[in-house]
């Protein structure tokens, strides 16, 4: 029982940080019909940023922890709106040149990183009560896991919010249905989609602090690499579709962790996981092409 | 084919082509929209009329010139276009079907002071159904949404793609009746395929035939000559 409770916790740990890289994905997507490839190395600039703010102050934890968190979130901001005025803006509708010029940001930010920092993993500076457990249902849970549950709540929680009840959720909602009657009703929707660009930057930069406490170090790679779950991700839950993200990161975070685990002690097959999220995306793509709640098309 | 010069024009487009795709949609077309009034934009299916409906709101891409009120429109994006005080009902409604009604209003608030007194004076039923989504509304409901929206805000024109398309016989008079009220408020340049309804409403008419302008004049007098209306429109006037 207690192996499930653990697996259960982990699991949700695992789409929580699918979320928080999915959600921005989800609504750029929606606004704009942008796929930005690019869109990990937020998740890079917030794991490093956040190290190299918490490896600088002179503070305990948890504050040194807080004001990296904080930190990291401003710098994901700032990074992912330049992206968006400089490369994203100039090639709106050119979807081809979108691929192509994100897909060369991201392979270039990687190598950019790994050029100054190097391309080993660096140990992350983890507050202490992140890397204690705490015991429930006789499971030892890892703090780290439930600290990413928390703060990929929060966002959910904020984002939803922001989606419902603000002037400019009102335009990213109608925006996502058809943007051209937003324009037509004299809103500049432009600005609309790079806050939405920003705030996915502000949740995937989370995502790479939150990341670097859940493995327990940077990586220059860590962003592409959970880049094509967060893919895989906003797939499933339905493109454009924000809630269809939420849920569709709990189950393949879920799916991930329980396969992994079984396939691994009972095959000795450590990456079933990773394949059967793939499998997953398969089924849902040949039974509801639009994915769990997206809209379906013609 | 020549145009009243005695009044002022509000609206002055002038040779505008706009492709789509490999075909060639507007073909110079050119027409002006006097000052008050509702002017109909007139012609066969496929003629060009809501592209330029579309055209002058820079929701395609278009060559030529486009003014209103002496301002340029076609170096500037929609939204700006708009906000010079320019309505847009579109054909297809184009509700925004998961917002409720109230927040498709929301949504179209542009002035300080929205008029909601005049729309929910004409559309009563709308104030009713607040919070119901908008796309659980009949047709004629959300006709009543797309027009409202026009309605809200002080307008120098406003641009109407068939209003009464698809819409029952009392749904009609209702929708005719609401737009009667906007044109005491704004001009309005009305694409409709119902002729009775432009015959009603519009005093001037701008009829397109493949993409150019066949016929300008007024309204009463192409539908009273059978053969001209024949010849333009594909039906009798009467």
């Amino acid at each position: 029982m207690s192996t499930i409770i653990l697996l259960l916790v982990t699991g949700l740990g695992l789409g929580a940080l699918y979320f928080l890289i999915a959600s921005g994905l989800s609504l750029t997507y929606g606004l704009m019909r942008v796929l930005n490839f690019a869109h990990g190395i937020f998740l890079t600039v917030g794991g490093y940023a956040s190290w190299w703010i918490a490896v600088r102050l002179p503070l305990e934890d948890p504050w040194r922890f807080l004001v990296a968190l904080v930190g990291c979130m401003l710098v994901g901001a700032i990074v992912a709106a330049a992206v968006e005025v400089s490369l994203i803006r100039p090639l709106y509708r050119r979807h081809i040149e979108q691929v192509l010029v994100t897909v060369g940001l991201a392979l270039a930010f990687t190598a950019l990183v790994q050029g100054i920092f190097g391309a080993d993993p660096i140990s992350y500076p983890a507050p202490r009560w992140t890397q204690g457990v705490t015991q429930l249902a006789g499971a030892n849970i890892p703090n780290s896991r439930l600290l990413a549950i928390a703060v990929a709540a929060a966002v959910f929680l904020l984002l939803s919010a922001f989606l419902r009840f603000t002037r400019w959720g009102l335009i990213v909602r109608a925006g996502v249905e058809n943007r051209a009657m937003v324009t037509a009703l004299g809103i500049d929707v432009q600005r609309a989609f790079t806050l939405v660009f920003a705030l996915g930057g502000v949740a995937a930069a989370l995502a790479g602090a939150l990341g670097a406490l859940y493995f327990g170090n940077i990586d220059p790679q860590r962003g592409t690499a959970t880049l094509i779950f967060a893919f895989i991700v906003i797939v499933i839950g339905g493109l454009g579709s924000f809630t269809g993200s939420v849920l569709a990161a709990v189950v393949v975070g879920l799916l991930q962790q329980f396969i992994n685990y079984y396939a691994s002690v009972y095959w000795g097959f450590s990456a079933a996981g990773d394949l059967s999220v793939v499998l997953l995306l398969a089924v849902v793509l040949l039974w509801r092409p639009q994915g769990l709640l997206g809209r379906s098309v013609g | 084919m020549s145009a009243p010069t005695a009044t002022r024009n509000l609206l002055e487009v002038d040779d505008v082509h706009v492709h789509l795709g490999e075909s060639h949609i507007l073909q110079g077309v050119s027409f002006h929209v006097p000052v008050g009034g509702v002017t109909a934009l007139l012609g066969r299916n496929g003629a060009g009329k809501t592209t330029t409906i579309k055209a002058i709101l820079g929701l395609v891409g278009r060559s030529g010139s486009i003014r209103l009120s002496e301002r340029e429109l076609t170096r500037m994006p929609t939204h700006q276009i708009v906000r010079l005080g320019v309505g847009y009902v579109p054909e297809e409604r184009e509700i925004f079907s998961e917002l409720s009604v109230a927040e498709n209003l929301k949504l179209a608030e542009r002035d300080k002071a929205p008029r909601y007194d005049l729309v929910f004076e004409l559309f009563p039923e709308l104030e009713q159904r607040r919070a119901q989504a908008a796309g659980s509304l009949s047709g004629g409901q959300q006709q009543m949404v797309a027009i409202a929206r026009a309605l809200l805000n002080d307008n120098q024109i406003i641009l109407v793609d068939e209003p009464t398309k698809g819409l029952s016989p009392l749904m009609v008079t209702n929708a005719t009746t609401a737009l009667k009220r906007a044109a005491q408020a704004a001009t309005l340049l009305l694409v409709e395929q119902n002729l009775q309804v432009a015959r009603t409403l519009a005093d001037k008419v701008v009829v397109l035939d493949q993409g150019r302008v066949a016929y300008t004049g007024d309204v009463a007098e192409l539908l009273a000559d059978p053969a001209l209306a024949r010849l333009y429109l594909g039906v009798g006037g009467h």
